[in-house]
């Protein structure tokens, strides 16, 4: 393998790996705080995917405009979200939270039926993105993947910041740890909670927002995110940022390289992953914390 | 009193992350003795007896039972090897009647799971077993009685009826007048009385009444570590056990 | 720590002999009627009666795994899948072959998997196991769907159905389906009766005990890991069953029989009939199938609703969980037992 085709696999890992800890960080977050294990999840993303079809036409260059739209109309749906269903899961076991999330990416996945029908898409990226980098003059790499990891690493930054620097994330870290002495000094916890989910569904709507020019838009693909989320979340242990953000570069490398060395067997080397883990560390990379 | 003690720890020391919970403390339990153990709340009384039953790891030290080193032991095979507990909130099942629980409990020193044709309930020995810790206990007349419909004081009875099913030489009791009347307090010592002369029993308690009357010996614990222990005369008068109790509650 | 909501297995909780006896007798009448039901039923609701029964062993497999042990496994249909690819793989291609062969072999492969899923999944809780349990089940979808080892997304047949010999004669073929009719009849009553000692037995009051409450049985000196390793490679060969007759009913495979779907399928079906009893397995089984049927069946709901059978099966679901909890059978539960004032 050349450096140049090395180098590419690399971004392409990073790319995935960035992608998926925006959609993983949102699980986490909303498991870690609220106790809501969300299968729904994948649907967030699938969500913003379609919304970046359907919005695209109307934005044309503008792109950062639309995921700036596509953003709060998301965070506006995980708001009533949460306040007509999810709120109603706090408190049950977690079989019950399993089985309505379950029916509920069901539901999804008819809605989404009935509003954009069932065919595969593609969204064209932006005229100032498109093209290429060239790299070690033989091959050239798409400047929107590029623009789409900047992107997401912008993110991871400012979840970083907002975590550990704000007043926000001060009330989203005592909500996380002791729920009552939080109510206690006057956090208003339902409000909480109905932001941090809506920031959980934005953060994977904008995940699926940014992939779209990447990769197509289909349905279903909310499943295989899904999927990928929770071998995140169990590699990097639940309710850890830092552990997603690691867990999810992690996987992005074992899936790119998986890929390219055992091409067959490819999806197989993230599970294999995961189960090294769990013989070795079974409560995650970094079991508590942020 | 025997001299050689039936259960010894060496140097008990668990550290969590920077915090050591348990620092040092090294305890011997003689059968026919109460051993009693006290402290301020955060002293790692429940961590030692957590460590002592082996339901998490030392960070270091030794402990021997009967001299033979169990330390590397899991929680199950300790309790099969005589050492039970109770614990301080109540850990008994709810659904099954009182009778069910401390069978299953029993049932531990006669697992046999291969024998799928035979029902659990002619479990001979199992029975037998949990008939006698509930007549220990002083549970005889509420066998049939649904667990978790029963009073407070008759379910932490139950939990000491549960602790003693498998039968075990030494009893860790961690808080077990927790929640309880004055009247449910003399039921309780007066079975650990009856208990006494079969049994090496370690005792957490909060209730400093309770603890004079009935302990052979007390540690005290400030901060995971000893800082007293012995007769429980001497330990009253220690001028250490005064200042740490001092400000703090007005017990001792 | 278990939460309360979950009914305890009625085991032990089963008030008198009268009630014991009545256990019985349930079950037995379902079977009878079964037996004799091919008399009546058209071919079309024969087929269905069957995919019943498959399913049924399918959920009486979860239940011992979540109802009895409460592990909530959201992989499951992963050994469903094996024991049907094993089936399909394992047959020979130009002469039918042994039932009894096939169906140890299908179960074997999945315990098999079982064990692998099994020892590396227990060692997480709630939900880290609800995941690992899942992707475990994903990861034997891929090496399906995307290698060619079972014909990949399509696929493959099973070319001849295998048939039950004894000494040279032929006692059953099931290419035909009322043959196939009465083996899956015959697998569910012993998978159910199996499932009823195991749950008497000592075994059984230990694997309900863990669920209760896990901590306190490991004081008493059970060695939980092992119990709770034991229950899910029981249930995973149970699930190959399962799989077995899905194959042999429908003469083919696909790797959507190891799909999260299916998992999700298997466990609304026993939360339908009732968390923590054999019959909840069966009748949420029955009524999961039907209601699908139901959904989707043009002729009752029009085209336009049939359609979109998942969202209304979903909303239903939903409904269910938030209102009935404790399943079908609990509503059934509420009018033989009378309440006694406690």
């Amino acid at each position: 393998m050349d450096i140049s085709t090395f180098l590419v696999q690399c971004l392409n890992a990073v790319q995935y790996g960035l992608l998926l800890f925006l959609v993983a960080s949102g699980l986490t977050l909303i498991f870690g705080i609220m106790g809501v294990i969300n299968l729904a999840h994948g649907s967030f993303y699938m969500l913003g995917a379609y919304l970046a079809y359907v919005l695209a036409p109307h934005f044309g260059g503008y792109f950062l405009g639309m995921l700036l739209v596509g953003v709060l109309l998301s965070a506006i749906f995980g708001f009533i979200l949460e306040w007509v269903f999810f709120s109603f899961l706090y408190g049950r076991d977690h079989l019950q939270q399993v089985l309505m999330t379950y029916a509920l990416i069901l539901v999804f996945e008819e809605l989404r039926s009935i509003l954009v029908g069932n065919e595969v898409h593609g969204v064209a990226a932006p005229q100032w993105l498109a093209g290429g980098v060239s790299l070690g003059g033989l091959m050239t790499y798409p400047v929107y993947n590029l623009f789409a990891s900047g992107a997401c690493l912008l993110v991871a930054a400012g979840l970083y910041w907002l975590v550990n620097r704000t007043r926000v994330g001060m009330m989203i870290r005592a909500g996380a740890s002791n729920r009552d002495m939080a109510r206690g000094l006057g956090i208003d916890i339902r409000m909480l909670y109905r932001a941090v989910f809506a920031g959980g569904v934005a953060l994977a709507a904008l995940a699926g927002m940014i992939a779209a020019p990447a990769s197509s838009v289909y349905p279903g693909m909310g499943g295989g995110v899904l999927i990928m989320c929770f071998v995140v979340v169990v590699i990097g242990g639940i309710g850890s940022i830092s552990g997603a953000l690691i867990a999810a570069l992690l996987v992005g490398f074992v899936d790119t390289f998986g890929k390219v060395f055992f091409a067959q067997m490819s999806g197989i080397g993230v599970y294999v992953l995961m189960a090294v883990i769990l013989i070795w560390r079974p409560q995650g990379l970094r079991s508590r914390g942020f | 009193m025997n001299a050689t003690p039936l259960m010894q720890a060496i140097g008990l020391t668990r550290r969590f992350g920077g915090l050591v919970a348990v620092d040092g403390v090294s305890i011997d339990l003689h059968r026919g003795q109460v051993h009693a153990v006290i402290g301020t709340n955060g002293a790692g009384k429940s961590t030692l007896i957590n460590l002592l039953s082996g339901e998490i790891p030392l960070s270091s030290g030794r402990i021997n039972l009967e001299g033979k080193d169990i330390t590397t032991l899991a929680q199950p095979r300790r309790a099969r090897s005589g050492v039970g507990r109770s614990y301080q909130r109540t850990t008994i099942f709810p659904a099954l009647s009182v009778l069910e629980n401390c069978r299953l409990a029993a049932q531990a020193a006669h697992q046999k799971p291969w024998t799928l044709w035979q029902g659990a309930q002619s479990c001979r020995a199992s029975l037998d077993a949990a008939h006698a810790a509930l007549e220990a206990a002083g549970l005889a007349d509420a066998l049939r009685q649904p667990a978790g419909s029963m009073s407070h004081g008759k379910k932490r009875q139950l939990e000491i009826a549960m602790c003693l099913a498998t039968m075990p030489q030494v009893l860790l009791l961690d808080e077990p007048l927790a929640g309880m009347g004055a009247e449910e307090s003399e039921r309780m010592l007066a079975m650990l009385e009856r208990l006494r002369p079969g049994h090496a029993i370690l005792l957490v308690e909060h209730d400093m009444d309770a603890v004079f009357r009935v302990a052979d010996t007390i540690t005290v614990m400030v901060n995971g570590a000893v800082i007293a222990s012995g007769d429980p005369q001497a330990v009253r008068t220690s001028p250490e056990v005064q200042r740490a109790y001092l400000g703090e509650d007005a017990h001792a | 720590m278990h939460s309360p909501t979950l009914p305890a297995a009625s085991v032990a909780a089963v008030p008198g002999a009268r009630a014991r006896r009545a256990g019985w007798l349930a079950p037995a009448l379902a079977a009878l009627a079964l037996a004799f039901a091919p008399l009546v039923l058209g071919a079309y609701y024969q087929e269905l009666v069957v995919q019943i029964m498959i399913y049924a062993i399918f959920a009486l497999s979860l239940e011992l795994l979540a109802g009895t042990t409460g592990l909530v496994s959201l992989g499951h249909a992963a050994f469903f899948g094996i024991g049907a690819y094993a089936t399909a793989l394992l047959a020979p291609q130009y002469a039918p072959g042994s039932v009894a062969l096939l169906l140890v072999l299908a179960m074997l492969c999945a315990a098999a998997y079982a064990l692998l899923v099994g020892a590396l999944s227990l060692r997480t809780r709630d939900v880290y196991f609800i995941m690992v349990t899942l992707a475990f089940a994903q990861m034997a979808y891929f090496v399906f769907h995307d290698t060619a080892i079972g014909g990949g997304s399509d696929g493959m047949y099973l070319t001849m159905r295998p048939v039950v010999e004894l000494g040279g004669s032929v006692l059953a073929d099931l290419e035909r389906p009322r043959h196939r009719y009465f083996l899956a009849l015959g697998l569910l009553v012993l998978c159910y009766a199996f499932l009823a000692l195991v749950l008497r037995s000592r075994f059984g009051h230990a694997l309900a005990g863990i669920r209760i409450n896990e901590q306190r049985m490991r004081a008493a000196g059970y060695q939980t890991y092992r119990y709770k390793l034991a229950a899910f490679v029981l249930a995973g060969a149970l699930a190959g069953m399962a799989g077995f007759l899905s194959a042999a009913k429908n003469g083919v495979v696909n790797p959507e029989l190891l799909s999260w779907h299916e998992s999700g399928a298997v466990l609304m079906m026993i939360i339908l009939g009732g968390l923590g009893s054999l019959r909840g397995a069966v009748i949420g089984a029955a009524a999961f199938v039907l209601l699908k049927e139901f959904y989707s069946s043009e002729a009752l709901l029009g085209p336009a609703i049939a359609g979109r059978w998942q969202l209304t099966l979903g909303l239903t679901m939903i409904a269910f969980v938030a209102l009935l909890p404790k399943g079908l059978v609990g509503i059934g539960r509420r009018f033989t037992f009378p309440r006694k004032p406690s």
